[in-house]
């Protein structure tokens, strides 16, 4: 439409060109250097020692390492199917309808995007002890914390993006195809099933593989509420990383590379079907 | 077809419909109410508690003490050093961000989409491990010191020091910022831009007046992003800074797992949620829309 205010010219072109590779450079560099050292047979990393596959092996055999990474895929899946349900059930009602309190709801559903890391965790960690103790003067019961109340936690915080995601496809959608589906007899449900589900169905994906990836990323909440057994890799890593670096370090931070790529991958597939914006 | 739409009908119709999404919102509403509202409220209601000499919490004895320990000087410096190194990683992201997302915007919709997934795949990547690629290359043997020793420079000693934490803030949050300026000035009315030029104004007199309080939404919902969590940084000054020169984030941490004084880490908190709250309500009221 505004060609020409659109079309860059001579020294602001070569300017901004430039500032632009330079912070693809910044971005990918240290990824890159990275992912070259986690191959590297030197003990000592950020050297060049030639190629080797050990420290991936270490990773494979490391028992601690394994069992954190299944704390992190069971929390992660287990957080990604109840913030899938509760987030889209919230879209749905703050896109389509009015209701009493609507207003305090969508501000509720906002916080947890912005609330820095570590005011979440102290959050969490008073709430699950406060909630212990009132369970062992009032019941007598013992409930102390593990993988469940950090799979409680990462809900919490996953369901405000999941539904910030699908409110964005609702959004763009009109309201017109339920309504024509309704006219001709569909009944709710089947109108929800045939018409809006299928619809909104790559907002819902991106929601849930936004969700599974702050899961498995997520370190500050996680150490705060995760008790004896319940480490999740990242945590893990973090204590690693606090005494010192090593090559066994790299590779499972390749390993958590890869798999975070692989899952915005398959999201931009997922929300790029039927024509949806990148973002 | 026999139902008249009659203003009766029509009210029915509509507290059916209120029910209804009331309803849908319930299970999110219950759940957010008890798992997020509850453990905010208790934050806030333990920074006025009393620490008890045996590092306990105290309810009955209502105060401020909390709040005053803020102004002494270790709390303090922290305080200061924390906004300082937030506000720079801020400014930062800004200059690398605004003529970026600037070129993107005025690329062909096919090289856009392309150049936003490189911006998307370190947004989405594990925080944690990206600060940790920095760690291995700022080393004492690391490629970045032997790259300065090469040329003559001697061996780069940032690691363990602000410098190295705000170049680990700003590798960490700068796609936080890309994003909402490249949706701002990507949705600008570029015909205004057009209109400024032929109506005589230099490209720096366009830019003032015209292209940057229209992508103003952009810049404030960027800083927001990267001020906000900068600002409460915990993992970055651990790894990068060493956990010497203490910020916010780690002073919290350890006076709810070290020094077990629950209502000064949960006044600190506080703050820290209000000017949370404060930038946010600041955005709304700037006219953006959504974050």
């Amino acid at each position: 439409m505004a060609g020409n205010a659109k079309q860059l010219k001579g020294n602001t072109r070569w300017a901004l060109g430039l500032n632009a590779t330079l912070v693809y450079v910044f971005f990918y560099a240290p990824i890159a250097l990275l992912i070259l050292f986690s191959f590297s047979d030197d003990p000592l990393v950020g050297r060049w020692g030639g190629f080797t596959l050990d420290w991936y092996r270490a990773f494979g055999e490391n028992e601690e390492v394994q069992s954190a990474l299944g704390v992190s895929i069971r929390v992660a899946i287990m957080s990604t199917v109840v913030s899938v349900v509760l987030g889209t059930m919230a879209a749905l009602a703050l896109e389509r309808y009015r209701f009493r309190g609507n207003k305090f709801f969508d501000a509720l559903l906002y916080l947890p995007v912005i609330i820095p890391d570590v005011t979440m965790a102290v959050m969490m960690l008073l709430f699950f002890t406060i909630a212990r103790n009132a369970a062992s003067t009032i019941f007598g019961v013992d409930v102390s914390k593990g993988v469940w109340s950090v799979t409680v936690s990462h809900i919490a915080f996953s369901i405000s993006f999941v539904s910030i995601v699908v409110r964005a496809r609702i959004a763009g959608m009109s309201e017109k195809l339920e309504e024509a589906a309704q006219d001709l007899y569909a009944s709710r449900w089947q109108a929800f099933r045939y018409v809006t589900l299928p619809l909104i169905l790559p907002g819902i994906i991106g929601g849930g593989l936004l969700a599974l990836t702050l899961s498995l990323d997520d370190v500050v909440i996680t150490q705060f509420v995760a008790g004896p057994g319940s480490t999740t890799l990242p945590v893990y890593v973090f204590g690693l990383i606090r005494r010192g670096v090593s090559p066994l370090i790299n590779a499972v931070s390749v390993v958590m590379l890869a798999a975070s790529v692989l899952l915005v991958l398959l999201s931009l597939v997922a929300q790029r079907a039927r024509g949806g914006d990148v973002t | 077809m026999t139902a008249v739409a009659t203003p009766k009908f029509e009210a029915a119709n509509e507290r059916k419909k209120s029910r209804r999404g009331f309803l849908l919102a319930l299970p999110a509403y219950v759940y957010l109410s008890l798992f997020f509202a509850l453990p905010l409220l208790s934050v806030v209601v333990y920074s006025f508690a009393k620490r008890t000499s045996t590092g306990g919490v105290a309810l009955e004895d209502w105060n401020i003490d909390s709040y005053t320990k803020l102004g002494e000087p270790i709390v303090r410096d922290i305080l200061l050093r924390s906004f300082t190194l937030a506000i720079i990683t801020t400014v930062i992201c800004l200059v690398l961000a605004y003529p970026f997302s600037y070129f993107l915007a005025t690329r062909k919709a096919s090289t856009r989409n392309i150049m936003l997934v490189f911006v998307m795949i370190p947004f989405w990547s594990n925080f944690l491990v990206r600060n940790y690629a920095w760690r291995v290359l700022l080393g004492n043997d690391g490629p970045v010191s032997r790259v300065t020793e090469g040329v003559g420079l001697g061996e780069t000693t940032i690691l363990f020091t602000p410098t190295a934490i705000v170049l680990g803030l700003v590798y960490g949050f700068l796609p936080f910022m890309i994003l909402p300026l490249y949706a701002a000035v990507e949705r600008m009315d570029w015909s205004l831009i057009e209109a400024s030029r032929d109506l005589g104004a230099t490209g720096m007199q366009t830019f003032r007046k015209v292209t940057f309080p229209l992508s103003l939404p952009g810049v404030i919902a960027g800083s927001i992003l990267v001020f906000i969590p900068s600002l409460g940084a915990y993992v970055t000054p651990q790894i990068l800074g060493g956990g010497k020169k203490t910020m916010l984030g780690s002073y919290i941490v350890t006076q709810f797992l070290t020094a077990r004084n629950w209502p000064v880490g949960a006044a600190v908190s506080t703050v820290l949620m209000v000017v949370m709250l404060g930038a946010t309500m600041l955005y709304f009221r700037k006219g953006g829309r959504t974050l």
